[in-house]
């Protein structure tokens, strides 16, 4: 395997002082992934997105940095952080790249988050500090390959046989589910009424093939979870909720995440640019020096700190509990466009350096390109916002 | 054993130095602050002894509230309490004088202090700690081991190393070698967390003023133009050299 042995460079910008509005600890926890990411994933990261490999050396290192679970309690194995640290450890995880935030966003807020908040006491204490230290490793599946904006008519279903749960059926697009050890299964039951259920590899029936062949997130292991006739022991139904409900509060917690990664790609498209458009010399001068290369960095910038202030006082909400669904949505369809923006011209500033993996845009960009559809398209995340405000759902 | 780490709060190396007041103050208007990397090395051996040999760890620094990230940072990387000396260090005698306080109320075993901090790099303060406490003293160590209540420490000397032993309490001034770069901790969120219940314990400032004033700071004359000369002109480079240059 390669390592780059281009040092990674990165200044985040912070065009408003914002830092004001952060703790000392909010800062130590930014500094702390800041420097993992500089020093674990920015010498490997190109190469194994070229390969579409998923750097599984990492897991341990996100682990052991608390990626995984950081506002889970203590008592159960996460750190009992807040909102904003979470949003701040997102933001620098993703700066590396989207594909390894994927992974901790999916561990954090799709598989601990439900097992906390609808899992039993034994649940808890079963899976949870396995989860956080990284010897277990989970998925959650909710999309299936005819039911993507649709959740609700998922056709993946469970039966109670007395002893056990049926399940049967298929999801699609799973982040981590080619080596996860569990996955958190979104199924029917009789009555139609959505639950949540542990499945664990090695169960009879419960296959885990890769998906091959994307030109976004290649660093990731993307897959599908397959359910044919799986015995699953009834203790591993997640009770303390049902209903649609259930699975869309993981993903407002993981939405809310990626609303912060996305600055991080931003900012590292940015940064790359503004430092190549004041060295790149043509005519004689640097072409951060033209109006034109001008206009996209000081639109960057400018989009960026919105988008800061965005998450910001996204992340003083949720940690009062008052953050809605649609506030959610606004912020992670705002900031994961951003930043496919800033992508595309930061591409163009480089010119065709742009295009090569010896700089980190197109590799973002590209990833940008998944996380624009994933977790609510960007198209649905307007008509839930649209639905908020004129009371009218324009889904169906 | 107890062990004290020495912390200067310093400029991140990547920070864009200004001056104010007409040059006799550092600006540090939007400059990060770090652990100072020579104390940072000595800060990682202290964490490997307590890990390795039982040991307890208190970290101190000479400086203003805006330090104390610095020290919780160290406290989030396993240091058990800190303890700030509430002042602005003048310079390195009243550095010293101030540590020479918490050391003697201390009782420490070993006191580990960078060869130097990376702002001002007066490289005193350990060797007048050692004089003021009457500590044995090793300065420049590069590598530390201690077994009972005997250190032996690897000196860089010029052109190679040097062994040597001595008894408990000590202070040595540490550098890159005590642990290399790539053993330094990054503190985990857990860590982050329990730093908070940890003590922080602020102390004033003993009387020891100063010994020097800063009159005027200058940064280094700027890089000049570069001039590019073509291979195959040759001449004019050495007429460049010679007559422009005034090097050869």
């Amino acid at each position: 395997m390669q390592t780059s042995m281009k040092a990674d460079l990165f200044e985040a910008p912070d065009y408003y002082h914002l830092d004001d509005l952060l703790s000392d600890e909010h800062k130590l926890v930014r500094s702390a992934c800041r420097e993992w990411v500089k020093r674990e994933v920015s010498p490997v990261i190109e190469d194994f997105a070229q390969r579409a490999e998923f750097p599984e050396k990492l897991l341990g290192g996100l682990a052991e940095i608390g990626a995984f679970g950081p506002y889970i309690p203590e008592a159960y194995g996460g750190a009992g952080l807040d909102q904003i640290s979470y949003g701040l450890i997102m933001q620098e995880i993703e700066r590396g790249d989207s594909g390894i935030r994927s992974t901790a966003s999916v561990q954090s807020s799709l598989v601990m988050y439900p097992i906390w908040k609808y899992g039993t006491e034994a649940q808890k204490k079963k899976y949870l500090p396995g989860l956080a230290e990284g010897k277990l490793m989970g998925c959650f599946g909710l999309t299936e390959p005819d039911h993507g904006s649709n959740p609700g008519g998922m056709t993946t279903t469970f039966r109670d046989m007395g002893d056990h749960l049926l399940l049967n059926g298929a999801k699609m697009w799973i982040s981590n589910a080619p080596f996860a050890d569990l996955a958190i299964v979104w199924a029917k039951n009789e009555e139609g009424r959505v639950y949540g259920l542990i499945a664990e590899r090695g169960m009879e029936g419960f296959t885990t093939p890769e998906t091959h062949n994307k030109w976004s997130l290649r660093a990731s292991a993307t897959g599908e979870l397959i359910f044919d006739n799986v015995k699953v022991p009834k203790e591993n139904l997640l009770p303390e909720k049902s209903g649609l409900g259930a699975p869309l509060g993981c993903l407002d917690s993981a939405r809310y995440g990626i609303a912060w990664g996305a600055i991080g790609a931003a900012m590292d498209c940015y940064d790359t640019a503004l430092r190549y458009a004041r060295e790149r010399i043509q005519f004689g001068k640097p072409i951060a020096a033209t109006q034109l290369q001008q206009k996209k960095l000081a639109e960057m910038i400018t989009e960026i700190t919105k988008a800061q202030l965005l998450t910001w006082r996204l992340g003083v909400l949720r940690n009062e509990d008052r953050a809605t669904s649609a506030q959610i949505s606004m912020a992670k369809r705002n900031n994961v466009e951003m930043a496919l923006r800033i992508a595309r011209e930061a591409r163009q500033v480089l010119g065709a350096m742009g295009i090569t993996g010896e700089y980190s845009i197109m590799r973002h960009m590209m990833n940008l390109e998944s996380v624009i559809t994933y977790e609510g398209t960007h198209d649905i995340h307007l008509l839930i916002t649209g639905a908020d405000i004129t009371g009218f759902g324009a889904f169906k | 054993m107890k062990i004290l780490v020495c912390i200067s709060h310093v400029p991140d190396t990547t920070s864009k130095i200004n001056f104010a007041d007409s040059d006799t103050r550092f600006d540090t208007n939007g400059v990060q602050f770090v652990i100072n990397p020579n104390d940072e090395f000595g800060l990682t051996r202290a964490m490997w002894f307590k890990e390795k040999q039982g040991a307890s760890v208190t970290v101190v620094n000479v400086g203003g509230p805006e330090t104390e990230p610095t020290l919780r940072k160290a406290l989030a990387i396993g240091a058990d309490e800190a303890i700030r000396v509430n002042a602005q260090p003048e310079d390195g005698f009243f550095v010293a004088s101030q540590l020479a306080k918490v050391v003697e109320d201390g009782g420490y075993d070993l006191v580990i202090a960078g060869r130097e901090s990376i702002d001002y790099n007066g490289g005193m303060v350990p060797g007048m700690l050692a004089s003021l406490t009457g500590a044995n003293f090793i300065n420049t160590c590069i590598g530390l081991e201690i077994e009972g209540s005997e250190a032996t420490a690897t000196r860089e000397i010029d052109g190679g190393k040097e062994t040597v032993k001595c008894a408990l309490p000590l202070i040595i001034g540490g550098q890159k070698g005590l642990v290399e770069e790539s053993d330094l901790r990054i503190p985990n969120m857990r860590g982050i967390m329990m730093a908070r219940q940890k003590k922080l314990t602020v102390t004033e400032a003993a009387e020891a003023p100063g010994r020097t004033s800063v009159v005027k700071f200058e940064k280094p004359a700027p890089k000049g133009e570069v001039k590019l000369v073509s291979p195959d002109k040759l001449d004019e480079l050495i007429d460049l050299l010679h007559n422009e240059a005034k090097v050869i």
